[in-house]
């Protein structure tokens, strides 16, 4: 039973980190009816840009203090995403107005590519650190009741505490903010929006420096795990059924797919992984969406597809 | 002036249906044929064969297989590289576990086993569209990666989970050599384009067409939707499943599930987009934007870079290549969404009118 | 068509013309060509690129030595970013070239094992010193493969033996549980036969826990070690599931002193983040490990790195994968020497004649001191049916900044490695129709 509890609180906690990825999926469909497969190169560049910047402010300021450091490579990374964001609006998404879904899907491979390349010839291909001060070191709960305690461990408790608190002031920020209203104005109906005065470009450009944002929060967390390096970008493979099961269009339902999709994956990797030899949570996720699809085509909390004839 | 049709009468219903009505395009054609089957023969090099044409031809095989799902049918699949795995490993256990098959008939076995594999994961695509589709076809993907790695009965129990293949034979004449291998992809690739060609302009190839561009009109007017996708998913997975084999066997010669990975999918559907949704010609145009440019880039890059007086070393090469790709790739699609097959087919329509204006 | 449009084209028509132009080897010295299939890119850059700056410093030193006998040597890197169809693709492209390459070391088991199938008919050899197929060091039936101073079978052997001697003998294993976490490939795969053999021996129980590649996320694996609680982990992993595991492990609680890494987990780019935390994880070695003292490590720094012709960073000479580089590009350059004693000092080596020298290569301590490499390496001597050439290894472990050797120098066991080796290679004789090679073709 210990057992059973720390498996599905390591799923909870690496489902929210998911979470965190997918997130940035989201907020871009929502906003721009473009299903962003450069999320995960994203999540790298901005991973590779927090680690260098870590490294390199230090140096050439003289400073002493990690903390500002820190602080600092955050600031550089951040504005480095929005004027990531800035450049792909101008150069790819505004050229593409109108397209067919796929075409816009395969112009953020494209992006995926370019961005892989180009983080890496800017910032090399090695890897790199980054230190947060996020403590490495389990903690063990109920070690009364169960032998040996319910392992909990504290890295993922921050950030999921982190991602929790990102998903609440975004949800702020939709709700209570002029920029949030227009947001989702622009999601609900780009000609509407445009035809009150919303400018859809700018828009976009807050939209992605927002996703910017997010993948620059999962780049650190996932980062301070894994070392920056390239295979970060394959966190989004991670986080695709999270997006799907979801729904495309729900930042609540991100959460809860994470959560869902984490809880299932370690679950069935520890109880059901071992009579299959193992190594099934890869597609365990997958299969788990495509079921939940069958019943419900849309996703958990997405959007109702409703076909015009 | 010379692409005019004047004076082409056709006299029955036959000529009037063929695939190609202007004499021209025929001429073409015959001239491309032999330019394959005579010239390249003789003038290409061992390195053209092994490295580029080779798999130019089975990679624009798998495209055009997916093409007739993604592009006749509509329904996204981001599962090809699983539906190329299974027809890899099926026709290397009906060439191992059998003694004396033929290796056409192993080929072919692995195909069908690979329709069987995509009918059961198209079955979905009666309820799920779209974005959703895709990903639910990646459920393919990894779990047919798993299999192959996870139960060793379909690698023969190798001990390390890689299988091999070698002595090729068809119909007694050895496939060794590169001309060899060649000539052999060269046959299933003209064999198959000709079968895909026809099969989407019959009464099928309509209906998937339909059921492309408005699926819940199509079922007014009564085309069945789950006899269509089902087909357009087995027709698919069939001729994927033939391109895998060959890729297995032909190509690699010893390979193992990673040869089949995620990134084989998202290549194959790059060179379905690029190359035209929809097109026969695209999946071989996308094919060999694809395969050439990497290779292109990776020589011309650092001679390139001698011109110019710059020493750049391989991590970067590799590094600018990406970036390019990437580029290219936006690129193609602000220029014409439509892929090199609209570009192909705006040229033709241009020279039918050159040398005058319109 | 606009101006753009048109320029753009006529740019990447010169850049064709410019490939095309420069493309024929400006070979006019004769040169030994030894071709680099470097992974500086992909999922396993960080422990890659080490290795093909170490080979490529290696060859600059051999140059500044004065050459094989007089003959310089010619590097060429191509990029197969660790992806199989790209790695053949630089095979096709570099075999030919400079006059024809000498030998290959793809660095990848999915590339030695599609190679493989094809050196025998273009007689290239291929060194696979510590990966590829294991059961390649037959040399009756794998002519053209040399898997030069150990295999993963090797690996495996050593690691459990080293774990024996710690707890006092392999009696004392029975009834102990030792968890292997392995990459989910015929990488990760390559381990299982000899832990398999051994635990049938010696009575310890295994519990198998592959991790599907790329192994970003780890946390239901290290949850069942935490369940399972076995005495010891070994872990044949790569790339970044090495320090995603050594994290997980830490977070798990698991102890960081049973944990046991094979040859390809445990260098420095695994380590030097986790930093003090990982301390007490141990890897096997065979033959070299760090060695920043080494002679041969003075040399390059000296005639290379101080001379600016150093490939990587200067702070990388002498970690362990750029030793591996060094050792891999040491042995493919003295295969060639050995090959001019019988087919003339001072000449260009071809394919066929460097394998031969790579099947009579007879490194004595003598030989290997006089290169510089004392105390790194053990004699490695190969002959027709033995392509490995030493059994040596070591173990060494992480302090927290830097690795110490924590064992003396252990032997896999012949005994059980070469009966294992045998079968799985007569088995792949039996599928190829393959003969083992009669003694007279020995002498070729």
């Amino acid at each position: 039973m210990g057992f059973f509890l720390e498996a599905t609180l390591g799923g909870l906690m690496t489902g929210m980190l998911y979470s965190l990825v997918a997130l940035g999926f989201v907020l871009i469909y929502k906003a721009s009816g473009v299903f962003n497969f450069a999320q995960g190169a994203m999540v790298l560049f901005a991973a590779l840009a927090m680690a260098r910047f870590s490294e390199w402010f230090p140096q050439v300021l003289g400073l002493n203090s990690k903390v500002l450091g820190n602080l600092l490579a955050m600031v550089g990374a951040m504005l480095l995403m929005v004027a990531v964001a800035w450049l792909i609006e101008r150069l790819v998404l505004g050229k593409l107005v109108n397209q067919e879904g796929i075409t816009l899907l395969m112009a953020t491979l494209g992006i995926t590519y370019f961005l892989d390349g180009f983080g890496q010839t800017l910032f090399g291909s090695e890897i790199y650190k980054i230190d947060i001060g996020l403590p490495k070191e389990p903690i063990f709960l109920l070690q009364g009741i169960f032998e040996g305690g319910v392992l909990v461990s504290k890295e993922d408790l921050y950030a999921a505490a982190i991602a929790a608190s990102l998903v609440i002031s975004l949800s702020l920020f939709f709700q209570y903010t002029s920029t949030g209203r227009a947001l989702r104005a622009v999601a609900d109906d780009h000609q509407a929006a445009q035809s009150i005065g919303i400018p859809l470009s700018r828009i976009w450009v807050i939209v992605w420096s927002v996703a910017g944002f997010v993948a620059l929060v999962a780049g650190v967390i996932w980062g301070s795990k894994l070392g920056v390096q390239f295979s970060l970008s394959l966190v989004a493979l991670k986080a695709l059924p999270v997006v799907i099961l979801g729904g495309l269009t729900s930042v609540p339902g991100a959460i809860i797919g994470g959560l869902i999709i984490g809880v299932g994956e370690k679950l069935s990797e520890v109880f059901l992984g071992p009579t299959l030899g193992g190594g099934i949570e890869i597609w365990f996720g997958y299969v788990l969406v495509l079921l939940v699809l069958l019943v419900r085509p849309q996703g958990l909390f997405g959007e109702k597809i409703i076909d015009r004839v | 002036m010379f692409y005019r049709e004047n004076g082409q009468f056709k006299t029955t219903y036959r000529r009037d249906l063929q695939i190609f009505p202007i004499a021209q395009d025929r001429i073409g054609l015959l001239l491309l044929l032999a330019l394959a089957f005579i010239a390249v023969p003789t003038m290409a090099d061992e390195y053209t064969f092994r490295a580029i044409l080779i798999p130019f031809l089975i990679l624009s095989l798998a495209a055009l297989g997916l093409n007739i799902l993604v592009g006749y049918c509509g329904q996204v699949s981001l599962g090809t590289g699983a539906f190329m795995a299974v027809g890899a490993y099926a026709a290397y256990n009906f060439l191992v576990r059998i003694e004396g098959m033929p290796l056409l008939g192993a080929i072919l076995m692995g195909g069908i086993c690979a329709t069987g594999v995509g009918v059961l994961f198209g079955i979905p695509s009666l309820r799920i569209k779209g974005l959703y589709l895709a990903v639910a076809t990646l459920a393919a993907q990894f779990f047919v990666d798993w299999t192959f790695l996870r139960i060793s009965w379909f690698t023969n129990n190798s001990s390390s989970g890689s299988v091999s293949v070698s002595n090729l034979h068809v119909f007694g004449l050895p496939v060794e050599s590169p001309l060899q291998r060649y000539m052999l992809c060269l046959v299933f690739v003209a064999v198959f384009a000709l079968l895909a060609k026809n099969l989407v302009r019959s009464a099928i190839g309509r209906e998937w067409m339909a059921i492309r561009d408005m699926d819940v009109a199509a079922a007014v007017i009564g085309i069945r939707p789950m006899y269509a996708k089902l087909t357009a998913f087995a027709v698919s997975s069939f001729i994927v499943g033939v391109a895998g084999a060959l890729w297995a066997f032909v190509y690699l010669g010893s390979w193992e599930p990673a040869a089949f990975s995620i990134d084989r999918s998202f290549q194959l559907l790059f060179m379905v987009i690029i190359g035209g949704l929809g097109s026969i010609m695209g999946s071989f145009f996308g094919a060999a934007f694809i395969v050439v440019l990497p290779i292109f880039l990776n020589q011309a890059l650092p001679a390139l870079g001698s011109l110019v007086g710059i020493v750049i070393n391989t991590a970067l090469v590799a590094h600018v290549e990406l970036m390019i790709f990437g580029a290219l790739i936006v690129w193609f699609l602000i220029v014409e969404p439509h892929g090199l097959a609209k570009l192909w087919s705006i040229g033709k329509q241009k020279l039918r009118l050159w040398p005058f204006p319109h | 068509m606009k101006l753009k449009t048109i320029a753009s084209a006529a740019f990447f028509v010169a850049a064709a013309a410019g490939a095309l132009i420069t493309a024929p080897a400006s070979a006019q010295d004769k040169v030994q060509f030894f071709p680099s299939l470097t992974g500086r890119t992909g999922p396993v850059a960080p422990n890659a690129t080490p290795f093909a700056n170490g080979y490529a410093d290696y060859m600059k030193l051999v140059n500044a030595r004065g050459g094989i006998n007089g003959v310089k040597t010619l590097v060429e890197e191509c990029e197969t970013a660790y992806a199989t169809d790209r790695g053949v693709e630089c095979y096709e492209r570099l075999k030919g070239k400079h006059g024809g390459a000498t030998v290959f070391q793809p660095l990848s088991t999915g590339i030695t094992f599609a190679l493989t199938e094809k050196i025998p008919a273009d007689k290239i050899p291929m060194i696979t010193s510590g990966y590829g197929r294991s059961d390649s060091a037959d040399g009756g039936i794998f002519k053209w493969n040399f898997p030069l101073i150990g295999h993963y079978w090797v690996a495996g052997d050593a690691v459990l033996q080293h774990i024996a001697k710690k707890e006092g003998g392999w009696d004392k294993l029975r009834g102990k549980k030792i968890a292997i976490v392995y990459h989910d490939s015929p990488f990760g795969k390559e381990l299982l036969p000899i832990v398999e053999e051994r635990s049938k021996m010696h009575g310890f129980t295994l519990q198998l826990l592959p991790v599907p590649a790329p192994g970003v996320e780890q946390k239901a694996v290290w949850l069942q070690v935490r369940q399972q609680r076995p005495d010891f982990v070994v872990m044949q992993t790569w790339g970044v599931m090495t320090p995603t595991a050594i994290n997980e492990a830490i977070a798990t609680g698991y102890p960081r002193e049973k944990m046991f890494g094979t040859w390809w987990s445990g260098a420095e780019p695994d380590l030097r983040d986790i930093g003090a935390a990982a301390k007490g994880y141990s890897a096997v070695m065979m033959q070299h490990g760090a060695e920043p003292n080494s002679p041969v490590v003075k040399e390059i720094l000296a005639k290379v790195h101080d001379k600016k012709q150093g490939t990587g960073p200067r702070d990388e000479v002498g970690q362990v994968l750029y030793m591996r580089g060094v050792v891999g590009a040491m042995l493919a350059v003295e295969g060639v020497r050995a090959a001019q004693e019988r087919f003339g000092k001072g000449k260009v080596m071809a394919a066929e004649q460097a394998r031969w020298g790579y099947e009579n290569l007879n490194l004595t301590q003598a030989k290997l001191d006089a290169l510089g490499f004392k105390d790194v390496m053990r004699p490695v001597s190969t002959s027709c049916v033995d392509h490995m050439g030493s059994a040596w290894a070591r173990v060494h472990t992480w302090d927290g900044a830097k690795f110490t050797w924590a064992s003396d120098w252990l032997q896999a066991d012949d005994q059980i490695i070469r009966p294992m080796v045998r079968g799985s290679a007569e088995k792949y004789a039996g599928e190829k129709k393959l003969t083992r090679r009669p003694p007279s073709d020995c002498q070729s």
